[in-house]
């Protein structure tokens, strides 16, 4: 059977892939390490990246510490913050952009001030991490303070399903914590103590976890009855 | 038995005030000091530590390969932890920091490294601080001589965790991986000879030189020598970290430590050694094979980084198959074509099986494309995804069978299926409806 041509559903301009064909300025030179002339750089930022960049042979492997530091200040690697790095590293924006737009952790767009990763790689899917991460969203998905995503595994899998809440790690999550962690961050409070995993004695030794131990009620058992095997 | 996690949460351990002064740490670091490097590193050797990262070399081994002379040579710490499933290292940077810094600095003498960085991944917030405040200390105390040893935080890379994608993330590029050869301990970072170990590794340096070589090969099998930390996780009651010695059987760690599969479940597969390594079903033939490299490796499987995922009965093999390919395609770096064009096209593959369009022959075909990712790319990442899939289709087929024909039955015979722009790929700009050939403008 040969494919149907009328079947193969396309975006508007004609593409299967959204965004391949943007055109490029083709007329537009390429940017240049920028004039620390022209070009203010904040004095404490400027301080930090030139003290990574004293750290290593290759002043260049400081890229990725002053974009953090950048993005700490602007709140993502807006073309500012890119070109202040620049500046300060003696590099092109358009090398920086090649590694921001590499690692998951910077910011291309604007996004809001605290991030809130919700893991939802195999071992927290496991656990159901899928049905936190929707009800992430519906607390916090709108929230322009907060930057809600799914993310890879986040290294917590024995707090599963788990979130990553400004880099303060909380689990096992339950779908009424989200709202707690929306509130605890705009209250600028501790996010869920009871849950941070900093608190956590090494596997043998904790207590057993608070939860219902009747496997009806238990995280992997919600979906998983015969009819709803669906929880991943 | 416990080595790396002997006494791990006794308050302040983080601090040389107890790390060193209660417990002696620091002490194998002096005495390695007033040693030749090159008896260190015949001390490492007769350990016969193997790399507890995921590829299990040879430690010893791997530092004797660093040429001898002037140059400058350096030490990375892999602490890139992104493997799903594993999560010792976390614990270990987070608890007990100074043992890493003392194992590193001995690695560093027994090379003749004179710079060292710990690559810890962007995400672990917490334990980076935790270690720069380590490192901070054992510098002010002048512990760890003229070694100059920093912390570089990433951003969020499962690849970086590739030695090589590592020292190019670490030299402030994009983090793809190297042609090898030439190896990281000829030509590594900045084109130095480096020497990279994971943190597990690392943090076993003092305890070997305390314990002597000879009597630390003596924990654990003949080939796999010393303690393990094994990450335990998915479908089972008390996931966690716990220190093995090697060789004792897979079911004393899933069933007696971590407390098997939730009550009236059972166990479907389990991942040996995080989501890279092939699957081995849950039945007592492979439940019973001792926890050691060499007898996961004769199951057709690995022990990778020690991380035991489980999944029990009650989830289908084709989500997790899902979750896994869609992991490596979001993770592919892109440099090389097998691994980017075949985890993207196994996902493709994966969800037609849901959505009912998938025949028995996709099966045929999502193997052949695992078998032309492995072992034709740079790194192993599109391997690490083709030979879980592989073993999966393997081990559960009529599964994906079923799963294949209930989608297909679902979807009424000749009912529209939508053939593009499913899933996360979709983005955000609307589809055209098909109305018919002439709509699509001849754009076939």
């Amino acid at each position: 059977m040969s494919i149907d041509p009328t079947r193969i559903r396309r975006f508007q301009h004609g593409s299967r892939v959204p965004g391949w064909d943007d055109a490029v300025d083709l007329t537009k030179s390429p940017a240049v390490v920028p004039d620390p002339a022209t070009t203010p750089v904040p004095a404490e930022l400027r301080a930090e990246i030139e003290d990574y960049m004293g750290r290593y042979p290759d002043f260049r492997s400081a890229a990725i510490p002053a974009l953090h530091a950048a993005q700490r200040l602007h709140g993502w690697c807006s073309p500012t913050a890119l070109e202040q790095v620049a500046c300060v590293m003696r590099l092109t924006p358009g090398y920086l952009t090649a590694v921001a737009t590499f690692y998951d952790m910077f910011e291309t767009e604007p996004k809001g001030d605290v991030y809130v990763y919700v893991c939802t790689n195999i071992s927290c899917s496991l656990r159901g991490a899928d049905k936190i991460y929707e009800a992430m969203v519906a607390a916090g998905g709108d929230d322009p303070a907060l930057n809600v995503r799914s993310f890879e595994c986040l290294g917590a899998c024995d707090i599963a399903p788990m979130a990553s809440v400004g880099g303060e790690y909380v689990g096992p999550l339950v779908e009424e914590d989200c709202a707690q962690i929306v509130a605890d961050v705009k209250a600028g409070r501790p996010v869920l103590e009871a849950k941070q995993l900093r608190r956590l004695t090494a596997a043998g030794t904790r207590q057993p976890p608070p939860v219902d131990p009747n496997p009806a009620s238990g995280p992997t058992a919600s979906g998983n009855d015969v009819e709803g095997q669906k929880d991943m | 038995m416990q080595l790396l996690y002997d006494g791990i949460d006794q308050p302040g351990l983080n601090t040389l005030a107890v790390y060193r002064d209660k417990r002696g740490g620091y002490e194998m670091l002096t005495r390695a000091l007033g040693m030749e490097p090159a008896d260190v590193l015949a001390e490492l050797q007769a350990s016969g530590v193997r790399g507890r990262g995921g590829a299990g070399f040879a430690m010893g081994t791997k530092a004797s390969f660093l040429p001898k002379g002037d140059m400058d040579k350096y030490v990375v710490c892999n602490a890139d932890e992104s493997e799903p499933g594993t999560f010792k290292d976390r614990e270990l940077m987070q608890k007990n920091p100074h043992l890493l810094v003392e194992g590193l600095t001995i690695a560093a003498y027994a090379v003749g490294a004179n710079k060292a960085f710990i690559f810890i991944r962007g995400e672990y917030e917490l334990q980076t601080s935790i270690l720069e405040a380590a490192v901070a200390e054992a510098k002010a105390e002048n512990l760890i001589g003229g070694l100059d040893l920093w912390v570089h935080r990433g951003a969020g890379a499962y690849i970086c965790g590739e030695e090589t994608a590592l020292l190019d993330a670490l030299e402030g590029k994009r983090g793809n991986p190297r042609l090898k050869p030439p190896f990281p301990a000829v030509q590594g970072l900045y084109r130095g000879p480096t020497l990279i170990n994971n943190v597990e590794t690392l943090m076993n340096a003092p305890i070997i030189l305390r314990m002597g070589g000879g009597e630390f090969a003596k924990i654990g099998t003949e080939r796999s020598t010393g303690t393990k930390v094994v990450s335990v996780s998915g479908c089972v009651q008390r996931p966690g970290n716990y220190e093995v010695e090697l060789g004792i059987p897979s079911r004393e760690i899933i069933f007696g430590l971590a407390g098997g599969p939730d009550e009236g479940r059972s166990i479907k597969f389990w991942f040996p050694g995080g989501s890279s390594a092939p699957v081995l079903p849950g039945t007592d033939e492979f439940l019973d094979l001792p926890y050691d490299f060499e007898s996961m490796a004769k199951a057709g499987s690995m022990l990778g980084s020690g991380a035991i995922i489980v999944v029990d009965d009650s989830v289908p093999v084709v989500d997790v198959a899902l979750k896994t390919a869609k992991f490596y395609r979001h993770e592919s770096c892109g440099k090389c074509t097998p691994c980017r064009e075949g985890t993207n096209w196994t996902v493709k593959m994966l969800e037609r099986i849901d959505s009912g369009e998938a025949t028995p022959m996709d099966l045929d075909i999502m193997a052949s494309v695992c078998e032309h990712i492995i072992g034709n790319c740079l790194c192993v990442l599109g391997d690490a995804m083709a030979m879980p899939i592989g073993s999966m289709i393997k081990h559960f087929r009529p599964e994906f069978e079923a799963h294949i024909e209930a989608a297909r039955e679902r979807v009424a015979p000749g009912a529209y299926v939508a053939q593009v722009n499913r899933g996360d790929h979709a983005g955000q700009t609307a589809v055209l409806e098909p109305t018919g050939a002439g709509a699509t403008g001849g754009l076939h």
